[in-house]
């Protein structure tokens, strides 16, 4: 492997592009002409084999692949979680102990904790707001987009972005290139090196996570609200409820199971971040979180063990939002 | 409607209104200084902030230039990123989707046992973090899959290439990708497909003729949320890469640019907006198709 990345290095980017794109190319022509061929056979066949090979065909492939793709590489890590670093013993609860007990990873975990608790919180809370100021403007599209906008870029397109807008100037007498740093000697603040203060820097992060969710969760749960009844809030209206009582009393409660789902979304989504924190501080300086410690003890330390066990954690996180999604889904089967 | 609208007026607030904007400015600012600052000179970026790029104006694509063309022997210039980033993101949207348009069309209409369990399953692995698949999915790809002596899937020998990204990717956007289409698929008419089988249709001309057509619009949905998922991706491109270069996405070069001291800001911001600017084309274009796909995937209707 080694020795392959090192040719290949050599070689110049055409070199590289060209077969890429003849795979690509061959690629994309198989696979339709599979699918093609087995529509042409399928549909002439006579009928009763078909009634099996309807399943083979449409149901198969995906769960084939979600079994040997997830379902399975899930369990192994489950068992990997209790061997060593390179799972070849049994070691019982020692990753589990080494998890909850060395003080790094102590921080670790608590940072995660922040993130998830700060960053679905302030997202919704946010979104709400301006879904709510936007739903009675004239022209909200452009305003929506602009907030929206984040949504589109990179995690680690985000972190350039804000590790420029944190950007420090050891040298006070030169001109800051950073904003924060601009903005906090305007106000006559000699200006903090941002990302490598605890615990403000783990502040900071978060701040470019809810940069990004926030646009998701005002175009939600700003269709929530479109989705309620005129008459409703008119009658609140008639009864002489204020903006704000409306708002607490017939707004909120009709798009409560909508704001879940958001809060719900933005939890898991900020719990697998791994990108920011990566690109903007290697987890370095007490910012780091699970899902990046769970890369570098894994792929860095190369140990699988401790490495598994931080994933089973992740996965101990999301188990009761899993459990509550499915029953909301049973529930609403049954109604329909 | 027209109450509807009236309602609205009277409602509307110029403070609340006034608010949003300044939110809306505040969003954009550190977006839009990363693009000013792309196209100051070198010695300007790093010596002034990009704020005084409007009272005094200097302008040059020489960032751009060099970081998408000017490469070395060990780090390639950003274009062939470029050209990765397309080649990985092209089929790891075309097969998850036709995969997915399968499996929902299955499960939706046809009748067997465990039909729901199944549903349930995959409806629950959407939140599984991928995190916990990486070390035994990447020990697939490498060495296959042997239990109890018996090799039940082969060393492929495909490390190092697009393909384990694009399996990846296709196992990891399926559970999301047969639930909404599921969701739409169940929604067709039940005589549309019943008149369909009594003309004699089968249940592959059936899927060709009928609802691939009426499904059209949440593929089309999926498709860029698949798209700028998989455009946006590092974990993958990361693990699933081999660590080799020439099958690295544009995301992995602008971590690794960020890590390095090598490369000034003069270059990442160029090279960000770079990796920004299809994501942000494809949002502006199709905004209305990705938002229904969210709120498809959010939202209960």
């Amino acid at each position: 492997m080694i020795n392959t990345a090192f040719v290949a290095a050599r070689k110049t980017p055409w070199e590289v592009i060209f077969p890429n794109l003849i795979l690509l190319i061959v690629s994309l022509a198989a696979f339709a002409a599979i699918v093609y061929l087995v529509f042409l056979l399928a549909s002439r066949v006579n009928v009763r084999v078909q009634e099996w090979l309807k399943y083979a065909v449409f149901l198969a492939p995906a769960v084939l692949l979600l079994l040997v793709g997830l379902v399975y590489p899930t369990l192994r890590t489950l068992v990997m979680s209790f061997m060593n670093a390179d799972s070849t013993e049994f070691v019982g609860f020692d990753n589990y102990v080494w998890s909850f007990t060395i003080p790094e990873i102590l921080i670790v975990l608590r940072n995660t904790a922040i993130w998830v608790l700060v960053v679905p919180i302030l997202s919704t809370l946010l979104g709400l707001a301006i879904a709510y100021m936007t739903d009675r403007m004239k022209r909200p599209g452009i305003v929506k987009s602009l907030i929206f906008l984040p949504m589109a870029i990179s995690f680690v397109g985000a972190g350039v972005i804000w590790k420029f807008v944190y950007s420090f100037q050891p040298n006070l007498d030169k001109p800051d290139i950073g904003l924060f740093s601009a903005l906090s000697k305007a106000i006559g603040v000699n200006p903090p090196n941002w990302l490598l203060e605890a615990p403000m820097n783990t502040l900071l992060l978060i701040l470019v996570m809810i940069w990004i969710q926030t646009g998701f969760c005002m175009v939600v749960i700003s269709a929530a609200m479109k989705n309620v009844p005129d008459e409703v809030v008119e009658a609140a209206m008639l009864d002489g409820a204020g903006n704000w009582k409306r708002f607490l009393r017939v707004t909120i409660p009709m798009i409560r199971s909508t704001v879940i789902v958001v809060l719900t979304t933005t939890a898991i989504g900020t719990l697998k971040v791994f990108d920011i924190v990566r690109t903007m501080t290697g987890g370095n300086f007490e910012t780091n979180v699970i899902a990046n410690e769970m890369y570098s003890q894994s792929f860095r330390q190369m140990n699988y063990g401790q490495g598994s066990a931080l994933a089973v954690i992740l996965l101990l996180c999301v188990l009761p939002i899993i459990a509550y999604n499915i029953r909301q889904l049973r529930r609403e089967r049954t109604e329909r | 409607m027209a109450i509807n609208k009236k309602a609205k007026d009277i409602f509307a607030s110029p403070v609340a209104s006034a608010i949003a904007v300044i939110v809306a400015v505040l969003w954009t600012i550190p977006t839009f200084g990363l693009l000013v600052s792309s196209i100051r000179p070198e010695q300007d970026i790093n010596q002034s902030g990009w704020w005084t790029f409007f009272t005094n104006p200097t302008f040059t694509l020489d960032n751009y230039t060099q970081v998408l063309f000017q490469g070395s022997t060990t780090n390639p210039p950003l274009f062939q990123f470029f050209f990765n980033s397309f080649a990985l993101t092209i089929p790891a949207v075309v097969f998850p989707i036709t995969l997915a348009l399968f499996a929902a069309y299955a499960l939706a209409w046809f009748n067997f046992r465990g039909k729901d369990t199944i549903f349930f399953i995959i409806f629950g692995l959407q939140v599984v973090p991928l995190q916990l698949t990486l070390i035994p999915l990447l020990q697939l790809f490498s060495k296959g899959l042997v239990i109890g002596g018996v090799t039940l899937i082969p060393d492929l020998g495909i490390t190092g290439t697009f393909i384990p990204i694009w399996i990846a990717h296709t196992i990891f956007g399926l559970p999301l990708a047969v639930f909404l289409l599921h969701n739409f698929l169940s929604q067709i008419p039940r005589e549309l497909i019943e008149a369909g089988r009594v003309d004699g249709a089968n249940w592959f001309t059936l899927f060709s003729k009928i609802v691939l057509p009426l499904s059209v619009p949440a593929i089309a949905s999926f498709s860029i949320f698949q798209f700028l998922w998989v455009w946006n991706d590092l974990l993958v491109g990361l693990t699933f890469g081999g660590g080799v270069k020439q099958v690295a996405p544009m995301t992995v070069r602008i971590a690794e640019m960020v890590g390095s001291r090598g490369s000034g800001w003069e270059l990442l911001t160029a090279g960000a907006f770079v990796s920004m600017i299809v994501p942000l084309i494809v949002f502006f274009a199709l905004q209305r198709y990705f938002v229904r796909g969210l709120l498809a995937g959010s939202v209960k209707g």
